[in-house]
Formats: structure tokens, C-alpha cells, sequence
């Protein structure tokens, strides 16, 4: 039904080659892998996290020797691959998939055991794909706080020289000017200033 | 079931034709909706037919005979086989013609050797000519109009290099109507390779065409009521080599930049900002002040700048066309056929794009010259091609065609009078010509020729041999357009055992690579000496069963073999065999240390394996006496001949995704660390730290091996999505990484390319050397700003406070 749908549109005029069974390609083979890639949340436009279109995936096969496309419903297949064991990458801008590892049995008749490689996990037919994680490619710029600023070793000098230029005086003008003039001789003497005089100093 | 084209005629049947023997046609007729074969007729002629020129119109099948000589076809409906001449129709056709594949309704295309024919079989049962055209003229696919059952097929005829007639023709009834228009095209595009018609009804429901056109250096052009509506540049996307050039120094008083016009437009300018900032611009306005910003910003500036980030990029397409591109905004400053080659015969592959002559010291006005290399193979013979070309106009100085046929080309470190590097080409009987052809450049050579060593790869019988370079024959002519020839003489050769390793992968240093530290000091005061060896190559190997099926071995049946090999004596450095490894092998060889990716088949996952040599022989200078003595050897040249004791370490580190590409950031100093760059196979640039892949990475590293700066050892090297360079875009087709040292020490520029092209900057140690882009400016100055009143007030305030001390 859907053939004669699609082949009434317009007349076509294709050029055939030869009536055969398959187009043979490297390693012919007669099983197929396919599964379906899904995402659980179907939003994602918040920030920069980018959304998930199946236009943008891809998915290879064997280090690209084969690539296929994703319908809008989530669904691939690769078709004439050989029985063995094979490795598939799915590539999603945004998102990262772990590399699966699909045996193809040629005993059971092409039945698929799939194993993610980054989680260790087996799954089996039919094999549905989810991202392991969304990438985040820039880094959040850090937002802008008074605390952050005077943590900041700029803040930290700063802060330090408001207190040597306002707080100590203060201190330093409850002490009497004889005081003031005996530490300053004790200073001349010795150089080393004691604490121990200048407490001394003030209970006296 | 011998079908060679179908057609489907109405909605209810499918016609497919095909031969049967040498001189009938078999028509099948299979119904549309259900498959069924509803009847096979067979027609035959009584001569032969031609079995490559048959096409299947709507209502007709057209074929012609053997000889050429006649046009044989039948009526779909009718099954009544015609015959006509082909010289009774068309007198003037030379050569046996052939039927083109391109038809449209009942027109349908002969080609002969001086020109083609456009026929129209309509319902007079007479084909007819419609017209001859000569020239190049590529034919497009016919199409059918929109809203009717007219075709129509158009044909480009490349009239002279720099014009084109599009010819239109299109079914009108039974008449066929016929308008040509003359368009201009660059004749930097070179020749139409391919057309596409597109029809549209315009508003008084006639017809309008479009043509596209691909031309010669892969670039797309639309062509539209006689003129080109838009074009793109996609020979870029057949990048094959790239290169850079450095710009010319800014003169001084004269900027090379467009200067700002006059007072009034500078005014308009910040008005607009003004405007913008405040949020009460139109569009255009906006569109206006990002037009200024883009214009007076100092990166498309056609000068060098202060840290090396403008450059030229030089790159080299598989259609033999030369871009360059600004650095600044990826603009093409110039581009052009190169047309020494075009004109030669034969199929053209470009070979390689090399700096010819880069002015330093001795030759400051002159112009950057790039050496791009090609080699033709006809049914004759194969012999290479040389070409010279300035890199600031494009213009060609000068070609050559050699001789011989071009295996390798060797830069050498030595340059002559004018700053043009030597270079020796080797050909496939292992003679070296030595390039330029000159006196000078031969006197220059002569005093190294005998320390001139080269090897040569066969993948295919698996050896590798070592040649050194004989003086030149006393009776060889200076021949400019050959190079000196030099005999060569074979020193060694390693055979690989062909039924259990092929090679795969071969991996040498960057040749102007610059080293900065030759030895490694440990913080336990050990010192490691780096095995620098310029004439080391390492080659990967692998199972020769493993090599076709990735998905279909077993890990007993693949193995990996690496072997460093030292290419003057042959020796085999290190050699290193992984069980149960397969191909692709990527590797990236740098200083000391070789990284390479390949495939584990047992665990199924990919995998990175790091080795690292130093040299033992010099770890005796740590003895003071001897130093003082001057006993020691740090300053003895290091030789291939001298005895080697080599301590590899090796380490080995899973990856998940499969790669493309694989190359190293370069600076201009070496000082800097080192970022792998890696094209994964998303088409994305992923910058890893060479840190991750340290063979002395422990799981627990101690105090010491932390300051060393050593990460504890994970089996897998994590992927952080900040680590890609290529952040949210991807560089679709990813083919190639290339990375440049710019002037400044911290940053190594990278351009990747492929379908798409990218260019960045990376900073593999933070930029140590320059202010970013996102030093805050605005807070330093409101910081001194702030101090200054700070200062002033309490100036005042203690001044006072005297005044009152004294007064008290």
C-alpha cells in the first residue's frame, strides 16, 4: 500500500541495475541491528543544555565503517551485517552515549545481545539507547558576589590595610603620650618590641 | 529477469526493459499496485544493438545499434520497432555517437565526439533535430514542470573560460522551445562539471528556470535570468593539505588597515553605540554598529600582529585549487587554479603544500612562496608535478613537470641566500633531486650531502628501507626543471614477516618541533634524560586477518605490534606486542614519547597506549667529579651509531569513543605543556592533558609524584565535556587536525578540517603570557580610582589631626 502511494506521486524513471539480492558490501552479511534511541526527559531547553533532536544523531558502526541516520521516532537499523560481534557509537551533540557491544549470533539466527561497554550493563532486544549524561561545554561563569570579592586575595589586602590604617590608631590613642615616648626608647634599645611591656605599660 | 531501466507509465503499470541477446529488446510490463507480471514482449531488430546506450522515455524506448549508425526505438504502446539514420538527421555529427543518459519527456540527448545533439522523438514518429551544440557542454537531468506533463532539460555550454550559455529547452506541444542566455562566470572556477535544472511558474504562469551549477573547484553556483544569483565556496570542503604563512609586518605611518574615514562617520559610530547600549536602536541600526565593530576590530587586519594569532592559512583542495584564508574571520583573501597543472594530461592527485621560502632574516621584502607538489597518472607513463606560488597574490611563479614520479618530498634544514628551503625529492627509484637547481643551493648541499639520509614505506610487501644520499653524478646537469640528481645507496631494510603483520601506521616527529628541557628532573632529585632522537619512527603492525572485519574477529586471531625504530642504522629501537589488539591505529609521536589509539577486542572498548623513552647512557653526569673534570658526556653528540640503552616506559588507558584524528598542540618554544588533540568520531576536538597519559601514573601516587604533577591512575582517561575544543559545534566530516605555534608562548593555534572547517586557539597551561580577554578592566580602575580618593581623604584627615596634636 505504501509503495503504490509513494510511486504514484510522480513518474519516476529509475535506472536499475541488475535484479540481485542485496547490494554486497565489505563482509556481506545477512543480519540486522536495530533498536531505538530514546531520551526520558523530552524537553532540555533550559540553559545550555541542547535539546534533544534526532536530526543530529548518528550512529556508527565499527569505528565508521557504517553510519546511519535516526528517524524522528527514535528508530535505526543496519542491514547485511555479518554475524560476530560489533561495535556501536552513538553520537548526539550534547549528550554522551556509551559505545555498545552487539553480538550477533549466527546460531540463534541473528538474535542480538547488546552490553554497554561504560556501564557494564546487558541489555537485549529490542534494544532501546539512552544517554548516560548531558555534556555541559562551557564552564558557568561564576556570578558575582560581595563575599567572593572580599575573599579574593585583592580583597583580603584590602581589607587588612583598612584595618592597619583606621582600627589601629584607635588603639594606639588610648595609650598616654609617656607611654608612647618609654616604648619608643625600649624600641631603640631593644629591637625586639615586647608584648609583655606594652600590657604592662597600660595596667600600670 | 534481464531489466536494465524502468519507468512507470501510469499510475496502474511499471515498464522495465532489458536486452535479450544481442539484438531484441524485452519489455515487461508489471503492474504497479500488486507486482504481478502482466505481459513480457520481445521486439527485435535484425542487426545488433548497442548494449551500453538505451533509455527509457515515457512513452518510447530509444536505443541505437551497434555501429552507431541508426536510432532504434519502440512505442511503449505500440511495440512497433523505428528505425532512422542518424546522418540523415544529423549531418554534421563526427565520431560514433552515444546516448546520454539525461532526457527529458521525449527529447533526448547524442553525444559525439565534436559536439551534442538535442533530438526530439515526438508524436510524428520522427526525431528531429533541435540544435547542435559545440564546446563543453555538460547536459542536466530533465525535469518535469510543475503543474502539467511539459519537460524541459537544460545544457550549460562553457562557451570560453569565462562565459557560459545556458540553453533552456523545453516541450511546448509538440514543438520544442529553445532560449539561451549568456552568464559571466569566474573564470577561477574553472570548467562546469555538473548541472541541475529547477523550474518555477512565475506570476503570469509562465515558466522560470534556475540552473545550479558545480563547477570545476567544487564550488555552487546559481544561476538565474542570465546572472549568478549566489555561489559558495565548497571546494573547501575537499581540503586535502594546509599550511601557514605569516603576513606582512605593518608598515610603518601607513596602516594596511582601511582608517576610519572622517570625523563625522566616527561620531555616527558612537552615536549608534550609544544608542544600542541603551536599548532604543532599530534593526538596521543594530545591524549597522555590528558591521562597524566587525570592521574596525583588529583581527581581520591584513598585517602581523604583536603575539602571532594573524596568519595565513594556505590550504591546498583535491580539485588543485590553492585558498588562503585570514585567521581572523576565516574570509578567503585569495584563490586560484593552479595552471601548470591543469594543463597537463591525466588524472590529477595533489600530493603536498610546503613552504618554499619564508623571508626572515636576508630576504625581508619578499614575498612567502609555497611548493605545491602533484603527481599525473595517464596510461603512458606517471611522472610529477612542481609548482611555486606567491602566497600573498596567488600568483604562480613558476611549474615544472618532472621527469619522474615524486615518492616523497624531504625539506631540508638548510636554506640558501634568498631564504628558499632546500629540498630534496626522492622518486620511485630511490634517486634524490635536490631542488632548487641552482649553484648556490648545490654548494650548500654538497657539505652535507653525506650525512643526507632517507628511508622509504612499502605497506604493501611490508618493508622499510634506509637510503643514504651519494654525491652527485660529475656528469648530471644543473637541469632546472629535474634537480640535481643524487644517487642514493641502500643501507638496510626491515622486512615485516607478511603472513602475520602488515603495517598500518607509521608516526614521526614534526620536524620543526622545538624541544626545550632535554631532561626531566623528578622532585626526588632524580634526573631523567629524554631519549631525543630526531631519526626515530615508529610503526604499528597488525594481524593481517584483523585488518577487513572489525566486527567479525576473535581476540586469539589479533595481535598489535609497535616497533621504534632508529632510521639511519635500521636498528630496532623497542618493540612491543599487544595480544588481543586490533586496528585502526592512530599514533602522534612528539619529544620522547609516542601516543597511540587502537581497539581491544576482548574488552571491546578502545584504548590509548602511551610509550615513553629516556636515555640511559647519560644518567653518569650526576658525578661532580667527573663534571669538574670534564670527564662527562653532556656534551657529546649524540650519534644513531653509538651504543643505545633505552629505559621505555609504557602505560596503557581505555577511551570510549573512536577517533578520526590525532595530533599534538605545537609551540613556538616548547616551553609549554602539551594538549593530545583528538578528532572523535562525533566530529568533535577533544584537548586531553598529556598528563593523563604519563606512564609513571600510580593509583596512589605518593607526595612526591603529586608535586610532580602525576594524576592517580584511573583504567579509563576521564572525558570531561569542557575539555572540548570544539565546545557545542561539531566539525562535520572531520578529516584533519593541524597545529601551528603562534608568537605567543602559551597558545598553539589549531585548525581542523573536513566537510566544515574550525579554527581556535588553545592554552594547553592556562595563559600564562598575556592578559585574557577577561581581565576586569573596568574593576581595576575603579579599584585605583577608589585608592586614590582613599588616599586623599586620609591625607587630609591626618593633617588635620596634627594640626590639632600641636594645637592641644
Amino acid at each position: 500500500m505504501a509503495i503504490s502511494g509513494v510511486l504514484s506521486l510522480l513518474p519516476i524513471v529509475v535506472a536499475v541495475g541488475f535484479f540481485t539480492a542485496a547490494i554486497p558490501i565489505s563482509g556481506a552479511g545477512e543480519y540486522t541491528i536495530a533498536g531505538r534511541i530514546r531520551h526520558s526527559r523530552a524537553e532540555g531547553l533550559s540553559g545550555n543544555k541542547a535539546p534533544f533532536k534526532t536530526l543530529n544523531i548518528k550512529v556508527i558502526l565499527n569505528a565508521g565503517q557504517r553510519v546511519a541516520f535516526v528517524r524522528p521516532d527514535g528508530y535505526f537499523a543496519f542491514s547485511g551485517i555479518p554475524a560476530g560481534t560489533h561495535l556501536l557509537e552513538v553520537v548526539a551533540p550534547g549528550y554522551f552515549f556509551s559505545p555498545v557491544r552487539v553480538d550477533v549470533s549466527a546460531r540463534l539466527n541473528g538474535q542480538l545481545q547488546a552490553f554497554l561497554t561504560e556501564t557494564r550493563r546487558v541489555i537485549s532486544e529490542p534494544l532501546m539507547f539512552e544517554p548516560l549524561r548531558e555534556e555541559e561545554y562551557f564552564e558557568k561563569r561564576e556570578p558575582f558576589s560581595i563575599m567572593g570579592l572580599l575573599k579574593s586575595p585583592m580583597g583580603l589586602m584590602v581589607g587588612f590595610m583598612v584595618m592597619a590604617v583606621f582600627l589601629l590608631p584607635k588603639l594606639m590613642e588610648n595609650i598616654d603620650p609617656e607611654e608612647m615616648k618609654r616604648m619608643q626608647e625600649e624600641m631603640r634599645n631593644s629591637p625586639a618590641p615586647s608584648f609583655g611591656s606594652l600590657l604592662q605599660g597600660r595596667t600600670s | 529477469m534481464n531489466i536494465k531501466k524502468i519507468v512507470q507509465h501510469d499510475e496502474k503499470s511499471i515498464y522495465g526493459v532489458g536486452f535479450l541477446s544481442l539484438s531484441g529488446f524485452v519489455v515487461w510490463d508489471i503492474d504497479a499496485k500488486t507486482g504481478h507480471i502482466n505481459s513480457r514482449d520481445v521486439i527485435t531488430h535484425h542487426q545488433e544493438l548497442s548494449m551500453n546506450d538505451l533509455i527509457v522515455t515515457e512513452s518510447s524506448v530509444i536505443s541505437l545499434d551497434r555501429d552507431g549508425k541508426n536510432i532504434v526505438w519502440i512505442s511503449l504502446n505500440q511495440q512497433v520497432l523505428q528505425i532512422a539514420s542518424i546522418e540523415r538527421h544529423i549531418p554534421d555529427g563526427k565520431g560514433r555517437p552515444h546516448l546520454m543518459e539525461e532526457h527529458a519527456g521525449n527529447i533526448f540527448v547524442l553525444k559525439f565526439k565534436n559536439q551534442i545533439s538535442l533530438v526530439n522523438l515526438g508524436s510524428s514518429n520522427v526525431p528531429e533535430l533541435i540544435q547542435s551544440l559545440q564546446d563543453h557542454s555538460i547536459v542536466s537531468l530533465g525535469i518535469a514542470l510543475p503543474g502539467g506533463d511539459k519537460h524541459a532539460l537544460s545544457v550549460i555550454q562553457q562557451v570560453s573560460e569565462d562565459k557560459i550559455n545556458v540553453h533552456i529547452f523545453m516541450e511546448e506541444g509538440d514543438k520544442i522551445k529553445v532560449s539561451s542566455e549568456l552568464v559571466g562566470s569566474d573564470i577561477q572556477r574553472g570548467f562546469v562539471k555538473k548541472a541541475y535544472l529547477n523550474a518555477y511558474t512565475r506570476n503570469d504562469r509562465s515558466h522560470g528556470f534556475r540552473v545550479l551549477v558545480v563547477a570545476e573547484d567544487s564550488s555552487l553556483s546559481l544561476l538565474q535570468q542570465g546572472e549568478m544569483v549566489w555561489n559558495r565556496e565548497d571546494g573547501l570542503a575537499s581540503i586535502i593539505e594546509a599550511s601557514t604563512a605569516e603576513l606582512p609586518l605593518e608598515k610603518e605611518g601607513v596602516s594596511v588597515a582601511r582608517v576610519e574615514h572622517s570625523l563625522l562617520e566616527w561620531l555616527k559610530g558612537h552615536w549608534l553605540k550609544l544608542k544600542t547600549a541603551l536599548m532604543v536602536a532599530s534593526v538596521e541600526e543594530a545591524a549597522a554598529v555590528q558591521a562597524l565593530r566587525l570592521k574596525s576590530t583588529d583581527k581581520t587586519k591584513m598585517s602581523r600582529d604583536h603575539n602571532g594569532f594573524r596568519k595565513l592559512l594556505v590550504v591546498l583542495t583535491k580539485t588543485g585549487k590553492l585558498y588562503t584564508l585570514h585567521t581572523g574571520d576565516g574570509r578567503i583573501v585569495w584563490s586560484s587554479f593552479i595552471s601548470g597543472f591543469r594543463r597537463s594530461g591525466g588524472k590529477l592527485t595533489m600530493l603536498k603544500l610546503l613552504p618554499w621560502q619564508v623571508p626572515h632574516k636576508h630576504a625581508m621584502h619578499e614575498n612567502p612562496v609555497f611548493l605545491v607538489a602533484a603527481k599525473v597518472a595517464s596510461e603512458e607513463n606517471k611522472f610529477g608535478l612542481l609548482a611555486w606560488v606567491d602566497a600573498y597574490s596567488g600568483m604562480e611563479i613558476n611549474s615544472v613537470r618532472l621527469t619522474y614520479f615524486i615518492e616523497q618530498i624531504i625539506p631540508l634544514p638548510l636554506t640558501d641566500g634568498a631564504e628558499q628551503r632546500l629540498h630534496i625529492i626522492i622518486d620511485d627509484h630511490a634517486n634524490a633531486h635536490l631542488f632548487p637547481a641552482t649553484d648556490e643551493s648545490l654548494q650548500i648541499f654538497l657539505e652535507h650531502a653525506q650525512s643526507t639520509y632517507f628511508y622509504m614505506t612499502d605497506k604493501e610487501k611490508g618493508t622499510i628501507t634506509g637510503f643514504a644520499v651519494k654525491g652527485p653524478q660529475t656528469a648530471s646537469p644543473l637541469s632546472p626543471s629535474d634537480g640535481v640528481l643524487f644517487r642514493s645507496q641502500q643501507l638496510w631494510t626491515i622486512m615485516f614477516p607478511s603472513d602475520t603483520e602488515r603495517i598500518v601506521t607509521t608516526a614521526t616527529r614534526r620536524v620543526d618541533e622545538v624541544v626545550h628541557t632535554q631532561a626531566k628532573i623528578l622532585t626526588n632529585q632524580d634526573v631523567l634524560y629524554k631519549y631525543l632522537n630526531k631519526n626515530t619512527l615508529f610503526v604499528a603492525t597488525i594481524a593481517p586477518s584483523g585488518a577487513e572485519a572489525f566486527g567479525e574477529t576473535s581476540p586469539e586471531e589479533n595481535w598489535l605490534v609497535v616497533y621504534i625504530i632508529d632510521t639511519i642504522t635500521g636498528r630496532i629501537l623497542y618493540r612491543l606486542k599487544h595480544s588481543g589488539m586490533c586496528g585502526p591505529v592512530h599514533a602522534v609521536f612528539s619529544e620522547n614519547w609516542i601516543v597511540y589509539h587502537y581497539f581491544n577486542v576482548r574488552a571491546h572498548r578502545f584504548e590509548y597506549s602511551v610509550i615513553e623513552m629516556y636515555d640511559r647512557n647519560r644518567i653518569d653526569n650526576k658525578n661532580m667529579l667527573q663534571f669538574m673534570l670534564g670527564k662527562d658526556n653532556a656534551t657529546a653528540t649524540l650519534s644513531s651509531y653509538s651504543h643505545v640503552d633505552l629505559d621505555v616506559k609504557t602505560q596503557s588507558y581505555f577511551f570510549s569513543h573512536s577517533i578520526k584524528a590525532l595530533t599534538v598542540t605545537s609551540t613556538a618554544r616548547g616551553i609549554t605543556g602539551k594538549q593530545i588533540l583528538v578528532g572523535s568520531v562525533g566530529d568533535q576536538i577533544l584537548a586531553l592533558d598529556k598528563r593523563f597519559f604519563d606512564p609513571r601514573r600510580t593509583a596512589e601516587p605518593t607526595q612526591a609524584e603529586k608535586e610532580d604533577g602525576i594524576i592517580p591512575l584511573t583504567d579509563a582517561i576521564p572525558i570531561l565535556p569542557q575539555f572540548y575544543l570544539s565546545h557545542a559545534y561539531r566539525v562535520e566530516g572531520l578529516r584533519g587536525i593541524i597545529t601551528v605555534p603562534a608568537g605567543l608562548e602559551s597558545t598553539s593555534l589549531v585548525f581542523a578540517y573536513g566537510v566544515d572547517l574550525f579554527y581556535t586557539h588553545t592554552a594547553p597551561s592556562r595563559i600564562y603570557d598575556s592578559l585574557t580577554g577577561e581581565f576586569n578592566y573596568a574593576l581595576l580602575l575603579i579599584t585605583i580610582f577608589a585608592l586614590l580618593i582613599a588616599i586623599i581623604i586620609s591625607w587630609i584627615l591626618s593633617e588635620r589631626k596634627e594640626l590639632k596634636e600641636k594645637w592641644k
